[in-house]
């Protein structure tokens, strides 16, 4: 009840003319950015930070919740028209979305993205707001080992589960670690890394990270490729829903919405995993298996509720615990950091109004979205059609504004190029990127918790061990890090048994 | 899962037709975007593992620089950690190696690694970049932002070197003017002091 009461003052908050005027602004931004090819609701907020910096923390953090859901919608629709997922989350969206428009039902594909999202993110939101506070509370009692198995756990689950190859992502996250140790060391003042640059002592920030390996990285592999002029895109005609298709969808929604959350909540759980199970499940449940992989709506529906319901459950674990486990949420911690205010179980103690009002703000954006921008799909496709050379030029051009305003320095530019160029070898490559955006912002992290446990122990490695909770933690880790094994024995077993069947 | 992983497999293998069927550019050399990517093993990949063990090698060195007095608020200090993640670069280095030399790939089936690599386009860009910051507090936001914009969109294949060059100048002003003076961000005005 206190917290409904909490959530109603962040709606006071929103409503007044000059703070809508500012969810509306960073919807449609938001919606912009996260519709160019490549880059994404991460990719938005990274981009958009230098502008929040002239405001106060409430209008920000009601701009970032308005950006959140925007970018989000706009990496689906890019995913239905380009046939290019912008994120590894939209691959899924890809597979039904893009036949769809081909065989011309973009209009109801999008619709059924845009009202799947809103439901899915009104669901989740709802979600948030219940267990968050339960999060909290779970959290409050957690001590610095348990922290430290938590981000361990966040670190290795995000490397290994995540895409197609471990190897790589150990190598990504490994990269994130590396570059998240670079500064001053907080607790003795000596230098690490910096082979004496001055520019370096204070660390290279998470969205230089972001917007270097993304956006940078991004152009690079542009120019790497040269495949200029504009991609083929779909014309969209009315964006709306016949009777059959809401009939079809909303089931796919609610599915997806609850695939999704509990996901996102779940350190390191992630957006791909949910979207996959809800293609699998409306694949299997759907009346109209025959159409899928020709563009059956309920393949858009349900990953596409999955996804938001999935970005909206990781805020759990920033907000309750200040652990981001997505690209969007470490970009978004970073922003909070700009502000002084460490997301954490103190959070709701110390900044409530603030987190009300961003949670407030999810609702609106939400909502806004699902009005202003059904009728405004046709326009907004238009973006699409800027031709790529002036698109990324316009990418790297507000990319190093933001780098250079960020720092005052012209050698942030140099260090956001550098990373770039990393972004463009690991593109060449196939190595995931999400291990390392969060190695970056959760190395620090996890090593100052692991560094407190030992001064509590007095340097005894056992102090890395506290309660019950790190030790059902290291549990799930050996469980995470050991599967490969187990799937291997498994294979092997099968073979075996396939041989002598084979024999017999 | 395994459906879902065969949806991915499946997306990874339409993209190359989708790019195959795409029209040719004007004046790209895209062949190698439409030739099949190699059996044999990706070698270049090895590259990457040099790079973890250099990257190790560095973490190392300068860890070993570090003072490793241990106070009573920090028993461990600053050194343990860098020299935990040295170790762990060249293992995973090690590793990858293996995995490249038996024919491993990354994302997307590895879809990437037979494509022609553009390395003069990629040179170009770099250097538009670099150049707006070795100018942009001699020159200011406005002369940089606008030569880096004008530079990139060159770079990346625009002809219409005028309609380039307008767009850039009224990005960059409209960037100053509305951020350094209206939000108050920190951008140079350089050698515009004054005018601007």
């Amino acid at each position: 009840m206190e917290n409904l009461n909490a959530l109603l003052d962040g709606f006071s908050a929103i409503l007044t003319p000059g703070n809508l005027l500012i969810a509306l602004l960073g919807v449609t931004i938001g919606t912009a950015v996260g519709m160019l090819p490549g880059l994404g609701t991460a990719m938005a907020i990274a981009l958009l930070l230098p502008i929040t910096y002239g405001m106060e923390p409430t209008q920000a953090f009601i701009m970032f919740g308005g950006i959140f859901y925007g970018g989000m919608y706009g990496g689906s629709t890019t995913a239905i028209l380009l046939n290019t997922p912008g994120q590894s989350s939209s691959v899924v969206t890809v597979l039904e979305g893009f036949k769809m428009a081909r065989a011309g039902r973009g209009g109801q594909a999008l619709a059924t993205a845009a009202i799947g999202s809103f439901v899915a993110g009104t669901i989740a939101t709802i979600a948030l707001v219940f267990v968050t506070p339960i999060t909290v509370e779970f959290a409050i009692g957690l001590g610095a080992p348990d922290y430290f198995a938590i981000m361990v756990m966040a670190l290795v689950a995000t490397a290994s589960v995540l895409g197609s190859s471990r190897i790589r992502g150990f190598a990504s996250l490994l990269f994130g670690l590396v570059v998240g140790t670079i500064g001053i060391d907080a607790v003795t003042g000596q230098q690490r890394l910096t082979y004496g640059v001055p520019e370096l002592a204070n660390g290279i920030e998470i969205v230089t990270v972001a917007v270097g390996a993304f956006a940078v990285g991004e152009a690079l592999w542009l120019a790497a490729r040269r495949r200029n002029g504009t991609d083929e895109i779909i014309p969209v005609g009315r964006v709306w829903m016949g009777k059959s298709d809401w009939r079809r969808s909303w089931g796919p929604w609610l599915r997806g919405s609850a695939l999704g959350f509990p996901f996102g909540a779940v350190p390191a759980g992630g957006a791909e995993v949910p979207t996959f199970l809800s293609y699998v499940t409306e694949r299997r449940l759907s009346k109209h298996k025959d159409e899928f992989g020709k563009g059956a709506i309920e393949g858009v529906a349900g990953p596409e509720a999955a996804n938001n319901a999935s970005a909206a459950g990781t805020l759990v674990p920033m907000l309750a615990l200040g652990l981001p486990c997505n690209a969007t949420a470490a970009v978004m911690l970073a922003a909070f950091q700009t502000y002084g205010i460490q997301p954490g179980p103190l959070l709701f103690e110390e900044q409530s109004a603030l987190v009300w009002t961003l949670i407030a703000g999810l609702f609106v954006g939400n909502a806004m979205l699902l009005v202003l921008n059904m009728p405004l799909i046709p326009m907004w496709v238009k973006l699409l059609r800027i031709p790529k050379p002036y698109l990324f030029a316009g990418i790297l051009f507000f990319a190093s504004m933001g780098a250079y305003a960020t720092s005052g320095q012209a050698f942030e530019l140099y260090i956001l190029l550098a990373l770039g160029l990393v972004g463009l070898g690991m593109r060449r490559f196939g190595i995931p990127m999400l291990p390392m955006i969060v190695g970056v912002i959760l190395g620090p992290m996890a090593e100052r918790q692991a560094r407190m446990s030992l001064q509590l122990s007095g340097g005894d490695l056992s102090g890395l061990i506290g309660g019950p909770v790190s030790w059902v933690i290291y549990g799930v880790i050996a469980v995470i890090a050991l599967w490969p094994l187990v799937s291997w024995l498994r294979r092997r077993s099968r073979a075996a048994k396939d041989r002598e069947l084979v024999a017999a | 899962m395994t459906t879902g992983s065969d949806a991915v497999e499946q997306a990874a293998q339409e993209r190359p037709a989708e790019e195959a069927g795409r029209a040719p550019d004007t004046d790209t050399t895209d062949e190698a975007v439409v030739a099949e990517h190699p059996k044999q093993p990706d070698f270049a990949q090895l590259w990457v593992c040099g790079f973890l063990g250099l990257l190790g090698a560095l973490v190392i060195v300068d860890a070993a620089r570090l003072g490793g007095f241990a106070a009573s608020n920090d028993p461990i200090g600053p050194k343990p950690v860098p020299i935990i993640l040295g170790i762990l670069l060249f293992v995973v280095a090690a590793f990858y190696a293996l995995d490249v030399v038996r024919g491993g790939h990354g994302e997307d089936e590895g879809a990437n690694a037979g494509q022609h690599f553009d390395w003069k386009t990629i040179a170009a860009l770099c250097g538009v970049f670099i150049a707006n910051a070795l100018l942009i507090d001699w020159l200011g936001w406005v002369i940089s932002g606008s030569i880096l914009f004008w530079g990139s969109a060159i770079v990346l294949g625009s002809r219409k070197y005028v309609l380039a060059l307008a767009i850039a100048v009224v990005l960059a002003l409209g960037t100053f003017y509305g951020f350094a003076i209206g939000l108050g961000l920190g951008l140079p005005a350089g050698v515009l002091q004054g005018i601007l």
